[in-house]
């Protein structure tokens, strides 16, 4: 049995730019707060069909997404930053959806994945919703009929500039409101 | 009930009053969308009411509109944990109605790809029971041989999951080496894994008494609601479509069928288990017999022609263009075909006029079948003998709701 | 299965309930019998009972709509383990009056699927205990597996009909 290694390759975040001296570093709120927010992003999995099976691969050891620093899943929408919507969303589901958008607690997120997800897919039927940016509104879409799980991670790092470059101030700004009441949320 | 006597609290008898639990469409446990509202009595379930239909994507209308060879993406999303199962049973069923006749390396070619499917999607039925009960390092450690199974799939049809692998009358393309190297490290490394799995969980205390007696079903009632693949195998009943029916020479392979006693969750693992040994015999004995010989069948009005001969060759290019354009004839008639899929008799009666689409495709899933039993399981249990209970049975939301 | 098993079977339904037969065919060598619907359930529980037929298994039951005849087919597969016997049986109801006894008083796996048949096709089983829609949404009109209904949500806006060749 080998003895225990350690890793001497772990790659820290870089610090954002701002001034530096003995014992004290300048930069903007945003920067650091956005640097915080990035790499600590908690999703939620909404996982119906086959797109489901293909986020337990990408949450598995070889594609791991836990060195994103989505280790902990939550399931309860209210300890949740990121919806993952993965799979068909069907009409009858859709108001679950929008509960469980609803509950969550700002900041928040929305990433579709999927062609189901994000359009129907190849299921243009009476019973199936014609993709979720209907009900709810969608950050990053992930196309792919399961998409794999490097565009998945793709999709992830996309958000992860979203959260990263947002201002503090958006989620009050009057245009969010008014995204929203497009949305008929409140 | 007697009225409560509140006037002296000593002697005060509680009403018992049954309280309403939601077991909604998500959650974590309940692996794909569907709901069951219980009525429980403490930490005792009284009884269930489901709702299923939340992923009701039309799977029967739309084969209704689409020619025969664009629907076999559609049954790729059935079961989608060993699709190639449904793509198979599909492609055999309308070389049924056209009366193909495959030749025997194909059919030795779909029994190696069939039981790959099938170790699959057992893989994830017991690695998630494991996980169910608490136990999550089968999960992680087999999910790896998962991918391995999904780099055979994509070698040789260039998907992952959701495959639409072969061709109405055999594949696209002949397995190359690396698909056949891919397929023998497999076989030498997953035995190693499954018996790792199976010492940490099979002889475990806390694991058979966790799993022993938790929604049992005995045989009769198994088999008047219709039960059928590994949960009616492990009530008591042999019934395997591949022994009883035999297709794609399943009857020129030696394996057993394992049988259980009562039904319950310790008996469909280990039913499960026993399976995913018989499969791997399987795949080797078809390695080790295969016949050489074409890899499709001579089908030129369903099977699209090598694109050399279209350039170049009038007729060619004439049957490509009516596959393409879904304007072959299809002889009238009804056909039933079924398959033994990862949780049991996969039928697909397939109704034709003699037009491009189908007039009416009817598909027999075993999940939506057998899941009306699950009430009936469930009374009297506790919670987590109703979670066991319902990842045991395998429920694939694909599948239950079509 | 060859011809003398699937005259044996023709006969077991022949012992009581002649003249409920229409027709008997065979395609593709399945033996399929279409009945007349009066007595359908007492001929599959005739089956069911059966000393030698023991026809103990549903494989499936599911609607087919004839619009031409202005008919809905129901049919019934039953497989007998015991001797791997599998045969069909078909009943036609009108279109406009779709209404047959229940089959749960034989099997219990007829619960679901007779739903899912009412749900598609709005056939009324008398006698179900719970009769409602299982897959669609509950307050679904129509019945969506007849050949009018549209495939398409009609309230789409972003397809093109003339893209897609409709």
């Amino acid at each position: 049995m080998q003895a225990t290694q350690t890793n001497n390759n772990i790659k820290l975040v870089e610090k954002p730019d701002g001034y530096e001296g003995a014992g004290f570093f300048a930069t903007s709120l945003d920067k650091v707060v956005g640097m915080a927010r990035k790499n600590s992003i908690w999703p939620l999995p909404f996982a119906t069909s086959c797109c489901g099976i293909e986020f337990m691969a990408t949450m598995g050891a070889h594609y791991d997404l836990a060195r994103f620093g989505s280790e902990r899943l939550s399931f309860s929408p209210r300890q949740a930053d990121l919806l993952m919507v993965m799979g068909t969303i069907a009409k009858k589901m859709g108001p679950v959806l929008r509960q469980v958008y609803e509950q969550m607690a700002e900041p928040r997120w929305v990433l579709s994945v999927g062609a189901c997800a994000c359009s129907g897919g190849i299921f243009d039927t009476y019973s199936v919703l014609q993709g979720i940016d209907r009900i709810i509104p969608v950050d990053v879409y992930v196309p792919g009929c399961p998409p794999r799980p490097e565009q998945i991670i793709d999709g992830i790092m996309k958000i992860q500039h979203l959260v990263e470059t947002e201002s503090l101030r958006r989620r009050d700004s009057p245009e969010y409101k008014a995204m929203l009441n497009k949305y008929g949320i409140e | 009930m007697a009225k409560a006597d509140i006037s002296n609290p000593i002697n005060a008898d509680v009403e018992k009053r049954y309280t309403t639990l939601n077991l909604g469409p998500t959650h974590p446990a309940t692996h794909g969308i569907f709901q069951n509202v219980l009525t429980m009595d403490g930490e005792v379930i009284v009884s269930s009411e489901p709702t299923i239909g939340y992923i009701h994507r039309a799977f029967e209308k739309l084969a209704e509109r689409r020619p025969f060879y664009q629907i076999t993406p559609i049954t790729d999303r059935m079961n989608y944990c060993s699709s190639p199962i449904n793509n198979i049973g599909w492609h055999m069923t309308v070389e049924k109605l056209i009366g193909a006749e495959i030749p025997k390396r194909v059919q030795y070619l779909r029994v190696i790809i069939m039981e790959l499917a099938r170790i699959s999607d057992h893989l994830i039925c017991n690695t998630v029971i494991g996980v169910d009960t608490g136990a999550l390092t089968g999960f992680v450690y087999l999910f790896q041989f998962r991918e391995l199974i999904y780099e055979i799939y994509e070698e040789i049809c260039g998907a992952r999951l959701t495959t639409n692998i072969g061709r109405i009358g055999g594949f696209e393309r002949d397995f190359n080496d690396i698909a056949w190297a891919k397929i023998e490290k497999f076989l030498k490394e997953y035995p190693d894994a499954l018996r790792e799995f199976e010492n940490l969980v099979k002889r475990n205390r806390i694991f058979m008494d966790r799993t022993i007696g938790a929604g049992p079903i005995t045989a009769e009632r198994a088999l008047n609601y219709s039960f059928s693949g590994p949960n009616l195998r492990a009530a008591g009943v042999d019934y395997d479509v591949r022994v009883m029916n035999p297709y794609s020479s399943y009857e020129d392979f030696d394996f057993k069928i394992p049988v259980g006693l009562n039904g319950d969750t310790y008996d469909r693992f280990m039913v499960r288990q026993e399976e995913m040994w018989e499969s791997l015999s399987i795949i080797r004995q078809a390695i080790d017999k295969l016949p050489e010989g074409p890899f499709h069948a001579e089908v030129p009005e369903f099977y699209l022609p090598p694109k050399q001969e279209v350039y170049n060759n009038m007729e060619a290019l004439i049957y490509h263009f009516k596959i393409v354009m879904g304007e072959t004839d299809v002889p009238k008639g009804e056909v039933y075909h079924c398959v033994e899929g990862g949780n049991g008799e996969l039928g697909f009666y397939l109704i034709s006029d003699g037009g491009r689409t189908p007039f009416r495709l009817h598909l027999r899933r075993p999940c939506f079948i057998y899941y009306q039993a699950y009430q009936e399981m469930i009374r009297g249990s506790n919670i987590s003998d109703a979670i066991l209970t319902m990842s045991s049975m395998n429920v694939i939301a694909g599948e239950l709701d079509a | 299965m060859d011809s003398t098993i699937q005259e044996r079977i023709t006969g077991f339904i022949k012992e009581k309930y002649e003249s409920d037969i229409l027709s008997v065919e065979t395609p593709y060598n399945f033996l399929t019998i279409n009945l007349k619907k009066d007595h359908i359930i007492d001929i599959i529980r005739h089956l069911y009972e059966h000393p030698e037929g023991k026809f103990q298994y549903l494989t499936t039951l599911c609607g087919i709509h004839l619009p031409e005849l202005k008919q809905i087919a129901i049919m019934y597969q039953l497989h007998s383990l015991v001797n791997n016997w599998r045969v069909r049986l078909k009943i036609y109801l009108p279109e406009d009056n779709a209404v047959t006894p229940t089959l749960t008083t034989v099997f219990s796996a007829a619960n679901w699927m007779e739903r899912e048949t009412y749900d598609f096709f709005g056939v009324k089983f008398t006698g179900h205990p719970d009769l409602r829609r299982i897959l669609n949404v509950e307050d679904m009109i129509m019945f969506p597996m007849r050949k009018e209904f549209p495939l398409e949500d009609q309230t789409r806006e972003d397809k093109q009909d003339f893209m897609f060749g409709r």
